[in-house]
This record gives C-alpha cells, sequence and structure tokens, in this order.
C-alpha cells in the first residue's frame, strides 16, 4: 500500500509538469494583454508598451517559461500582476472560502443523496423513486446561477432568514459561518445530490438484484440491516468514484456560486484573474487545482479497499 | 460555595456558547462603518499608473490634492495655502498648509508635491501638455515649491485641480520617486483616510480608516474641494460583481451605499422605503462610437460622416439606460450642462439614415469590412456595440461584432493592424463628464495621430484649435474657440457621441451627507 502511494504520487510530478506547460501555453497565446488592462481606457499605445516592457512581457516564450517554471520550484508562484500582492499570499487569502464552501456542499450532498438514492432504489417503480428521480432530472436541469438567485429571493428577500451574500470565517463563531453558507451550498449542491442519488439508485438496484440479498431476505435479515449492511456496502465502490468525481467538478461549480453570493474564494478569485488576464494568479490556481484533482483521485482509488477486501495495493 | 461555583460555570458556558455562535459583543462593532459597493473591484493601488475610475475613487480616499475643482467648475485652493506667478508666467510658486501629516506621521513638505507632480504630468494627458513646458522643479523651502516653464502656462491650476483621471494626487516623494510606469504599492497619502493594505482582498474588499491628523480645511465641501470632514471611523469597500446580488444586499442592510445599481432595477429600489435613489452626479457620463482612424473604410471623413449622421441618440440611450428619466440626447462635444457646450453643428448628428446612405455614396467606400470590437462584461459599451452594428447594415456596410472580453478588447484595441489582420474598426466606450469638459481634458478630440487615443486620428487642425485654447487669456476667448473645436470635430468626426446618462447611486437612508459630485466622495457622509 505504501509502495502504491508513492508510486502514485511520484507520477504526479510529470502530470504536473504537462500542465504547468499546458497553462503558460494556452496563456501565451491566448488574446489579451495584462499590460493594456492595467493602463485602462484613457491610455495610449506607448502608454502601454512603457507597461509590458516594465512587466517582461515582451520577452519570449522560452525565457518567461523557464523563469516561471524555476520560481515554481523553488515554492515562488509569482506576485500578481495587478496588485503585486503575493500568489500564495491570495490562494492563503481565499482557501478557507473555498474549502469552507466546498465541504458543506459535499456533506451536504452526500447525507442527502446517499439516503434518497438507498429509498428510491428500495421502493424501486414507487413514488418514492419517482419523486426522487424527478428532483435528480430538476437538480440537473436548473443551472446554478439561476438557484442561486431563487433561493436568494425567497429565503432572504422574501423570508428574511438568511443573508444574501459574502462568507464569515469559522473564527468567528460557527453559526455566523454556517449562515453565509446554507444558500450557496444548497444552490451549489442540488446537483451534486441529484447526481449522487441517481447513481445510488442505480449502484443498489444492481446489488438488490444478487443472490445474496436473496438469501439474506430469506434468513430473516430485517430491511434496514440487508439495505445498509449488504447492499449499499457493495453498492459503495460506483458511488465513492461519482462522490470524487463529484468533488472535483465542485471546483468548476464553486466559480459560478461564488460569483453569485459574492464569497471571495478561489474561483472569484480566478475568473477576476482570467479577466484581467494575472497570469501568475492563473496559473498558480490551476497548477493548485491539478493538484487536487490528483489527491482527490489518490484518495477515491485508496479508499476502494475499505468497501471491498477484494481489491489490494 | 457550591452554588456560585454553579453560577459561574452556567456563565462561562453561557459565553462559550454565545462566543461560539457569533453573539459576543466584537470591538469594531462598536466602531461607525460605511458599507459601500464600488462600480467594480479595486486591482490595484496606484491612481497615476492606471486610469481607472475605481483608483482614482481609492486615491480621493487615501491622497490629497494641492488645488481641487469644485460644483462651480472654479478650481480652489486644497493643500496649498498660498500661490503666485511671475510677471513673465514662467514660475509658479507654492506654499503648502502648514501641519499635515502623511499617514507615515511624516510632515508634507514641498519636495513631495514636486516629485508627485513630476510623476503625475508622465501619465495624464493634461499634464504631459503641462509637462512640455517645463524647465524644472525648485524646492524653495520645507513648505514651498517652485515650476519653472519654458512657456507660459495659464492653465497651471486648472491641471493641478482636475477632477478625474487621472487625478495629481500627492504622496510621499520616496514613492512618487517611483517611475511612473511602475505602479506603486504603498498607498501612503496624506488624504483623510488610510488604506489598510493588510486587510485589501482583491476581489473581495479594501478598507480605509479614519486618518486622525488630517487637517480639513474650513470651507463646506463643494466636489472635490472645501472641508474633508469624515464623520465615520472606517469606510469597508465590498465587492459585489453581480447587480441583482448588490441591489438585494442593499435592500437588506447588508451595505449601506451601492453606488451604481442596475438601470433595470431601479423601480424595485425606488419602492423601497428604507432606500435612496439619488441623482448625485450632475454632468452624468458620455457615450460615444470611435473610429480607427488609420484604415479604410474610416479613414475617409465621408464614411465617417455618414455614421455620425445614421446615429440616432435615442436608441443608444434606451439601450444604456431604458428609461427617459436617465438620460438625454447631448450632440456637444463637450458635455450638455458644462460651460463649454454647445449646439454647434448638431444637424450632423440627425438620425437620418437616407441622408447617412447618400453621404456613403459620396465616400470611397468599398463595401469593406468593419469589425466592432465588444466587450461582452461591460453592458454599457456591449448594448451601444449591438445598436451600431444593426445600424451600419441598415446603412449598407458589411459588418462583423467581435464579441469577447473587456481584456480581449484593450489588448486588440492596442493593434494599429488592419482589421482584418487583428486590428479593428469600431468600438465603444464611455467617459465621465469631468473628463470632457474643456480640450485640455478631452482625450478623444486629440489628433496628434501615433500618440493620440486609439483611433490615432491626425488632425493638425483640431492640434491647434487645442492649443490655442490653451494659450486663451479669457474666458469668451476659451468658448470662441470651444465652438471652433466643436465646429471641426462635426467635420473630421473624430468620434461619434451616443448620448448622455446619469448614473444614479442608491444608498440606505441612514447615510446622510453624500457629497453631490460626479466622483464618489467618502467626508461628510454620515451613518446613523
Amino acid at each position: 500500500m505504501f509502495a502504491y502511494i508513492v508510486r502514485r504520487i511520484l507520477a504526479t510530478i510529470p502530470v504536473m509538469g504537462v500542465v504547468a506547460l499546458f497553462v503558460f501555453s494556452l496563456l501565451y497565446f491566448s488574446p489579451g494583454d495584462p499590460a493594456a488592462i492595467i493602463a485602462g481606457d484613457l491610455a495610449t499605445v506607448d502608454d502601454i508598451e512603457k507597461i509590458r516592457q516594465q512587466l517582461g512581457l515582451n520577452e519570449p516564450f522560452l525565457v518567461r517559461f523557464s523563469t516561471w517554471l524555476f520560481a515554481i520550484l523553488q515554492g515562488d508562484f509569482g506576485n500578481s500582476i495587478f496588485s503585486a500582492l503575493p500568489v500564495s499570499t491570495l490562494i492563503g487569502q481565499r482557501l478557507e472560502a473555498t474549502i469552507s464552501l466546498s465541504l458543506t456542499t459535499i456533506v451536504l450532498s452526500v447525507s442527502v443523496a446517499i439516503p434518497l438514492g438507498v429509498l428510491a432504489a428500495a421502493r424501486a417503480g414507487g413514488w418514492l423513486d419517482r419523486l426522487v428521480m424527478m428532483f435528480a432530472v430538476l437538480g440537473f436541469s436548473v443551472p446554478v446561477f439561476v438557484l442561486g438567485y431563487v433561493l436568494i429571493f425567497l429565503f432572504s428577500l422574501e423570508l428574511d432568514w438568511l443573508p444574501v451574500q459574502g462568507f464569515v470565517s469559522i473564527r468567528e463563531g460557527f453559526w455566523p459561518f454556517l449562515r453565509q453558507l446554507i444558500l450557496p451550498s444548497l444552490a451549489l449542491g442540488t446537483i451534486y445530490i441529484a447526481l449522487i442519488a441517481r447513481m445510488t439508485r442505480a449502484a443498489m438496484l444492481d446489488v438488490l438484484s444478487q443472490d445474496y440479498i436473496r438469501t439474506a431476505n430469506a434468513k430473516g435479515l430485517g430491511t434496514e440491516k440487508v439495505l445498509l449492511r449488504h447492499a449499499l456496502k457493495n453498492a459503495a465502490v460506483p458511488i465513492v468514484t461519482v462522490v470524487g468525481i463529484g468533488v472535483a467538478l465542485l471546483i468548476g461549480g464553486v466559480v459560478v456560486t461564488e460569483s453569485v453570493f459574492a464569497i471571495p474564494g478561489l474561483g472569484r478569485m480566478t475568473v477576476d484573474a482570467i479577466l484581467r488576464r494575472d497570469y501568475p494568479i492563473i496559473q498558480g490556481v490551476i497548477l493548485m487545482f491539478s493538484f487536487v484533482y490528483v489527491l482527490i483521485n489518490l484518495l477515491v482509488d485508496l479508499s476502494y479497499s475499505l468497501f471491498d477486501p477484494r481489491i489490494r495495493y | 460555595m457550591k452554588k456560585t461555583f454553579h453560577r459561574l460555570a452556567a456563565a462561562t458556558a453561557l459565553a462559550a456558547f454565545a462566543a461560539g455562535f457569533g453573539l459576543a459583543g466584537d470591538a469594531s462593532a462598536q466602531q461607525k462603518v460605511l458599507r459601500f459597493i464600488p462600480h467594480s473591484n479595486l486591482p490595484a493601488i496606484d491612481p497615476v499608473a492606471t486610469t481607472g475610475y475605481v483608483v482614482r475613487n481609492h486615491g480621493y480616499l487615501v491622497y490629497d490634492t494641492l488645488f481641487a475643482t469644485d460644483a462651480n467648475f472654479k478650481i480652489q485652493p486644497q493643500m496649498v495655502d498660498k500661490w503666485s506667478t511671475s510677471p513673465d508666467g514662467l514660475r509658479w510658486e507654492f506654499t503648502l498648509r502648514s501641519g499635515m501629516k502623511f499617514h507615515d506621521g511624516t510632515p508634507v513638505r514641498g519636495a513631495d508635491a514636486a516629485a508627485s507632480i513630476r510623476r503625475w504630468s508622465a501619465r495624464d494627458s493634461f499634464g504631459q501638455t503641462l509637462a512640455a513646458a517645463v524647465a524644472g522643479y525648485d524646492v524653495v523651502n520645507e513648505l514651498t515649491f517652485a515650476i519653472r516653464l519654458t512657456k507660459p502656462f495659464p492653465l497651471m491650476i486648472d491641471a493641478l485641480g482636475k477632477l478625474s483621471s487621472q487625478v495629481p494626487f500627492i504622496m510621499p516623494e520616496r514613492i512618487a520617486n517611483t517611475d511612473p510606469a511602475t505602479p506603486i504599492q504603498d498607498a501612503t497619502g496624506s488624504g483623510p483616510f488610510r488604506f489598510v493594505r493588510d486587510q485589501w482582498v482583491p476581489g473581495q474588499k479594501a478598507v480605509y480608516e479614519k486618518f486622525a491628523d488630517y487637517k480639513p480645511r474650513s470651507e463646506p465641501p463643494s466636489w472635490a474641494a472645501g472641508g474633508k470632514v469624515v464623520k465615520v471611523d472606517r469606510v469597508e469597500w465590498r465587492i459585489i460583481p453581480d447587480g441583482a446580488v448588490a441591489a438585494a444586499a442593499l435592500t437588506q442592510g447588508e451595505v449601506d451605499w451601492l453606488e451604481q445599481p442596475l438601470f433595470d432595477l431601479m423601480p424595485q429600489l425606488a419602492r423601497n422605503r428604507d432606500i435612496s435613489l439619488e441623482q448625485i452626479d450632475p454632468m452624468g457620463s458620455v457615450a460615444m462610437l470611435r473610429f480607427n482612424h488609420l484604415h479604410p473604410p474610416f479613414n475617409d471623413a465621408k464614411v465617417r460622416q455618414a455614421v455620425q449622421m445614421a446615429v440616432n441618440q435615442s436608441d443608444y440611450l434606451q439601450a444604456i439606460a431604458g428609461s427617459k428619466e436617465y438620460y438625454k440626447e447631448c450632440k456637444s462635444v463637450f458635455p450638455c450642462g458644462t460651460p463649454l457646450s454647445s449646439d454647434v453643428g448638431a444637424a450632423a448628428l440627425a438620425g437620418n439614415l437616407d441622408r447617412a446612405k447618400a453621404i456613403l455614396k459620396e465616400s470611397s467606400y468599398k463595401n469593406e469590412k468593419v469589425i466592432i470590437i465588444s466587450p461582452t462584461d461591460i453592458p454599457t459599451n456591449h448594448v451601444q456595440s449591438l445598436v451600431t452594428e444593426d445600424l451600419l447594415k441598415r446603412l449598407g456596410m458589411n459588418v462583423e461584432l467581435v464579441a469577447t472580453d473587456w481584456g480581449s478588447v484593450l489588448a486588440r484595441r492596442a493593434s494599429r493592424n488592419p482589421a482584418e489582420q487583428g486590428g479593428w474598426s469600431i468600438f465603444h466606450t464611455w467617459w465621465v463628464g469631468p473628463d470632457l469638459v474643456n480640450p485640455a481634458l478631452h482625450a478623444p478630440l486629440r489628433g496628434h495621430g501615433a500618440a493620440a487615443w486609439p483611433g490615432w486620428p491626425t488632425d493638425p487642425t483640431a492640434e491647434s484649435l487645442r492649443d490655442r485654447w490653451l494659450a486663451a487669456a479669457t474666458a469668451a476667448e476659451q468658448t470662441a474657440i470651444a465652438r471652433q473645436i466643436q465646429e471641426n470635430a462635426v467635420k473630421e468626426v473624430p468620434y461619434v457621441t451616443t448620448g448622455q446618462f446619469q448614473q444614479p447611486t442608491a444608498f440606505r437612508k441612514n447615510v446622510t451627507g453624500i457629497v453631490i459630485s460626479p466622483v464618489p466622495f467618502f467626508w461628510n457622509v454620515d451613518k446613523r
């Protein structure tokens, strides 16, 4: 197991290298110029050129790439072109909000979706099953931002129960922290609830048709035991895979949700950086996200052995 | 004893619970905090190296100016106590008010002012005009500095007191000595608020605290002039990019002041009894269509005149602002309602498509492709582009709309290549009124070719009229030249004005004392 983990971690190095080259090339060749944005609407071409020289944006591709890569290898992600703040500081400022939103969303999604999926499978073809499937279709169909606005209208403007926007650190108290995250997590979590519930239902239906379930039922085991101990555990591998994929996909959803609810997280920072062509931030964040993807995949793979003793590393 | 212990334990548990759930009192909650949503993120903090209005607004919080424009367009002393000019007009001497301090506690000196003006004049277009006449700067004593000139510059005070971007803010000499193209990172100023840099989270918030050592003037506030008396302890800029969410946050009292609510949401905000929706900018903003003068078809004045004749301002203004309450047609190159505005040549913007087609027929237009570059993330510019696309098609032109983001528009706009080789033909933008109020400030009217604002018109007449205006001795002479400038602009068409609109601001009714001005100022503002 340990050797497997080391091998997988070592395998991330070339992956990160390819990501670094790809991201840098993409930004280098994409249209847009941070110097023009710094100089602003009123600037002349000469003003822009002076700023471009100051920022070293006129340097050839290889010079810029090698300078950046060398700095990255030393743990230096560089500074924002606009605010001049270190990218690592900017990421640090935003990490808590994004992690908090992601975690609450995942906790909410898993704790709602798995019971729903299990119940739908147990009552396959019944009204509950149809209701869950209808919810799943809705969850997939409604975009996060539409749902966000609807939730704000309903729970903030009409009922005055929850705040419209913003983020409060957990250091300022658990309830203020949670209060800010309820609506964003609901908006973001709906699609994952739909995804995980459907996958849980499908995996459970597959397992529930197996002989050993029939045996368990024949032995007189209670429904709860059959569903949770025998069926769910054996259906867990595809469910965990989907949850893992969901966590990875969450990063994309976080971008929209953070913008709608004005949450100062990494997603919003990335969008702002892309719009301003703040290359060091975009590169730093994408590298970090790539690493997180790799890490999540590794954790998902490792978790398989917990649910299925036949899987050994 | 046992009872007391139980009480103590209960109190401790209650306190811990309250703290855990955020119910405990917070010291900062006792402060008077004004929470403000600016029109955009504050990405940088150098008001000289960058031209964004949001950075200018940040500058007014943090820095002070030597002179300032008041509500009557008069320039008033601000940091300056007294000033004089030599009989030949070649030396100006300025003495600062005594006792002024920077946020780091050091005194404001003449040397700081001289270095700041030198840096600003390298970047700003009015400043560059001044710089062309400057022979040097002398520091006379601790509070006094002088500007030596090679030729008289009667508009010295107007330049040093200009209201909008880029404003000649005064910084400590050590910061002002930074290369003008290199954005500064130290926001130490001597203005009424201190920038709390370690609480700045770009894209989320910017924090300003009252500067206790600031010495306001005794006059009442009037635009950027007069006494800058601070009545709140702290100003927090909250960045909320989504206009609907920003309006909802204001409605719920999560913020106090929304600088630029969406026009679509005005009726909803106006109905709210806790919110004031007010027009605090008397001048408004001017929307425009800019041509690329370097390449066909708009290197031909006739083609530009044809588009000018076709433009119907109300189409554009409805697209931008919706309700007539927030816009007016204005066919003057200087914003309507300002001293130099006039209706000279207004007939050339008649919105007459048939006459426009006739003018186009007389021109050299050979169905060349017209590329309009449009930023979808700046609605004011994008909706104008959509109107122009439709208009030019109806005029019989071959049009392509390139819809992209503002960053890409700015980059492509800098290209001098022909439209089909990565260049462009038309873009739209808007300027705040104070930036267009006279020929010294008015960049789109300039005709100095490659050095001009993108579009690069070469128009020696425009340049010579501008020089004459700068040298004019009287207001009457200036007005007469301004009319000639407008006459020339109608003929040469460096751009087409697509109208003037006014953006109201929205704030909670417990906020009082907002200064009526084209720039959102934070002094005199109180919160009950």
